[in-house]
């Protein structure tokens, strides 16, 4: 579906089902320079079962218009928007790396509004490697490369993408690059690298959180993902094997089955 | 220890590494190093809900063997990562990968624009089938760039070639007639089957679905039947309102829109949501074992086809039987400078050569060679040899044969990898036999 923010168009995925205002809101943020895409094999799964998904492209991004915001609290003000704009005075949010970051100071900044928090490969910082961050932003295209390469596991390295005959890195490549690579992930990058509010945001947070992590994960690494976790207060921590950062396409059925427990249980849907 | 600050490079795996492992978790898999061959035709659901979820498309998984079956897939996202794919579909063969490519792009009342150089039974789906369908095509020759710009109709929805003609060997111009398909805001459907990725990679030339018959080089064998197509996954189709059964909601699901929902695999997915469910050219998974036992050994094999080709190049052009030679490695080809471009790993094993003494010198041709194999096929890594215009061509009319670039003293030949003497030596048996009638009608 596509409605406007700040004046500008966004495109949300609603997962194949027709935006219904009665039904409960979980917002699906991605991470640095992807786009809805990479959260297909979860979306489709609550938009089936009483929830209004809306998996978004950030401002400049996929199908959304206007440009990239460039800093984490612009695009956590924008994710409180974006509540507004559907016409919901509350969500369930759930983020994918620089996505954890969004969703993190949101929840930090509108605690009334956010009724659960599901973090994907998060930490509460994510520095970015001084190279990759300048060939990101003079639009060099070793960026995503290099991304997909940190961002798959050693597993993850060989395919077996749970949908018959997609594959994973290929498909991750062509979605960092369908847009200017300086104007979105070179853009993401920085605003990951400038945020130092995570570990505070994270103290303030009083909703049911999840944070799945993954012991390949090079880009947000366990440790970390646990360091923020334990901030917040009676966060579930859910770890899976052999998987990189990439795990809700590497591990999608585990991702799915773990968060359609977390969110259902915490966040009941609307029951036909 | 050096200070020299060491430069970022990503390790994902390279091509020879896909071609044995790509698609495939063994841990997932109860350690099996092999590719399980799933002898199934359908899969345990845990509950309704997970039912309801595979069919819906909320999750990923198998329902029946006719959508995908865990062997298969192992295949297409082999090929789909060999080709730089995002996604791939393998079919029980390769005319019913153009089939369902076709069928998923186009309705009723939709035209194409078709490379006029290609199999012949490729042609007669074009020519004869299609229109059946409501779709019509126009033919262009290969070679003609511009051609294939003027053909384009307000309703053309895709460009369709072979890269490399079958059999005369002219080159289409893939770059240039990419750019021309996607400033109509259509896609250019390519079938790479003579060059497998090893050769080229067509989506790197601006191609956005790639077709091959695996029966050929990809497995090599010569035992299996099997085609894929490959989604590129750069191909925009909400860009116009050309493609409303890719970017509308789809009944058949829920109201799904395919450009919305999968994007850079959209074509894919409604190949296979659609098509596979529709049509049904499942491949077994038998056949996408055995070509998979074929891909292991890719790079090697190619390597091997084309110096044998490029010998059998000059030993041909050398020869006091031989009229003419056309393979895309000789000097004298016209298209050799693009060829050169496209195809830098080498330019394929298949040669067009014509015979003096016409039809009748190649009938004795073929009918004397003791090792390479008469037959209707291509890409074995045995040697083979066919006569087009009574065989692969032989339902054309003259007219049709001509505009095809095709000509009675043409002899289709597919280099294999055995000793390149042993070829040599088995086609002066067949030459000798071909000048055997000439003379005998000179006398």
């Amino acid at each position: 579906m596509k409605f406007k923010v700040n004046g500008h168009e966004v495109f949300a995925s609603t997962g194949g089902r027709p935006f219904d205002k009665k039904k409960p809101l979980i917002i699906f943020v991605h991470g640095s320079g992807l786009t809805h895409m990479t959260w297909v094999l979860q979306t489709r799964y609550f938009a089936f079962h009483g929830y209004n998904s809306l998996a978004v492209d950030l401002p400049g991004h996929g199908l959304s218009s206007g440009k990239s915001l460039k800093s984490i609290e612009e695009m956590a003000d924008w994710v409180n928007n974006v509540i507004d704009a559907v016409g919901h005075k509350e969500a369930s949010l759930v983020g994918h790396s620089q996505g954890c970051l969004v969703t993190v100071e949101c929840t930090s900044r509108y605690p009334d509004k956010i009724k659960t928090l599901s973090l994907m490969g998060g930490a509460g910082a994510i520095p970015m490697n001084p190279e990759l961050l300048s060939l990101a932003e003079n639009n060099d295209p070793k960026a995503v490369d290099l991304m997909m390469d940190w961002a798959h596991g050693p597993a993850g390295h060989f395919g077996g993408h749970p949908v018959p005959g997609l594959y994973h890195i290929n498909t991750g490549t062509m979605l960092a690059k369908s847009r200017t690579i300086q104007n979105t992930l070179g853009v993401d990058f920085r605003a990951c690298d400038n945020y130092k509010n995570g570990f505070e945001a994270a103290k303030k947070i009083k909703c049911p959180t999840l944070s799945i992590l993954a012991t390949d994960d090079k880009m947000c690494p366990v440790k970390e993902g646990k360091k923020l976790a334990s901030l917040i207060d009676g966060s579930q921590v859910d770890i899976i094997d052999n998987c990189g950062h990439m795990m809700l396409l590497e591990e999608a059925d585990r991702v799915l089955t773990v968060l359609k427990k977390f969110i259902t249980t915490n966040y009941p849907p609307l029951s036909s | 220890m050096s200070d020299k600050k060491k430069e970022l490079k990503p390790n994902t795996y390279k091509f020879d590494t896909l071609s044995l492992h790509a698609g495939y978790q063994p841990h997932k898999n109860a350690g099996s190093r092999q590719v399980p061959i799933y002898q199934t035709t359908s899969y345990l659901f845990d509950d309704v809900d997970h039912a309801a979820a595979l069919f819906n498309l909320e999750r990923g998984g198998h329902i029946y063997s006719r959508i995908s079956n865990p062997t298969v897939g192992v295949l297409e996202e082999r090929v789909a990562s060999l080709e730089g794919g995002t996604a791939a579909l393998a079919t029980s063969s390769g005319m019913s990968a153009i089939f369902l490519t076709v069928m998923t792009l186009c309705e009723a009342g939709d035209h194409l624009v078709v490379s006029s150089q290609l199999y012949g039974g490729t042609v007669n789906l074009f020519r004869l089938t299609l229109p059946k369908f409501g779709i019509k095509c126009t033919f262009v020759k290969p070679r003609d760039t511009e051609g294939f710009k003027k053909a384009i109709q307000k309703n053309t929805k895709g460009i369709f070639g072979e890269l490399v003609g079958n059999p005369g060997n002219e080159i289409m111009n893939m770059p240039e007639i990419a750019k021309i398909a996607h400033d109509a805001g259509i896609p250019l459907m390519v079938d790479a089957t003579y060059q497998t990725p090893y050769l080229c990679k067509p989506f790197e030339h601006g191609a956005d679905i790639v077709i091959h018959s695996l029966t050929k080089w990809m497995a090599g064998h010569g035992s299996s039947m099997a085609g894929i197509l490959v989604e590129g996954g750069k191909f925009d189709w909400m860009q116009n309102d050309k493609f409303p059964t890719m970017t509308k909601p789809y009944e058949g699901y829920h109201g799904l829109s395919f450009a919305e929902e999968f994007g850079p695999t959209a074509f894919t997915m409604k190949a296979r949501a659609e098509g596979m469910r529709d049509f049904g050219p499942c491949l077994s998974p038998q056949n996408a074992w055995n070509v998979l036992q074929g891909i292991e050994t890719l790079s090697v094999r190619m390597k091997k086809h084309c110096s044998n080709a490029e010998e059998m190049v000059k030993y041909l052009s050398n020869h006091e039987s031989v009229a003419w030679v056309s393979h895309p490695s000789a000097p004298n080809h016209p298209d050799a400078e693009l060829a050169n471009k496209l195809l830098p790993n080498g330019k394929g094993s298949m040669i067009a050569f014509g015979i003096k003494g016409g039809k009748d010198a190649g009938v004795a041709f073929i009918n004397n060679v003791k090792l390479a194999s008469h037959l209707a096929n291509v890409g074995d890594t045995r040697t083979l040899v066919i006569h087009p215009a009574s065989g692969t061509h032989s339902q054309m009319d003259e007219a049709t044969l001509k505009f095809a670039g095709l000509s009675h003293d043409m002899i289709r030949l597919s280099v294999g990898i055995e000793d390149i003497d042993d070829i040599k030596n088995d086609f002066e048996i067949g030459f000798r036999a071909a000048r055997k009638p000439r003379l005998v009608s000179n006398q």
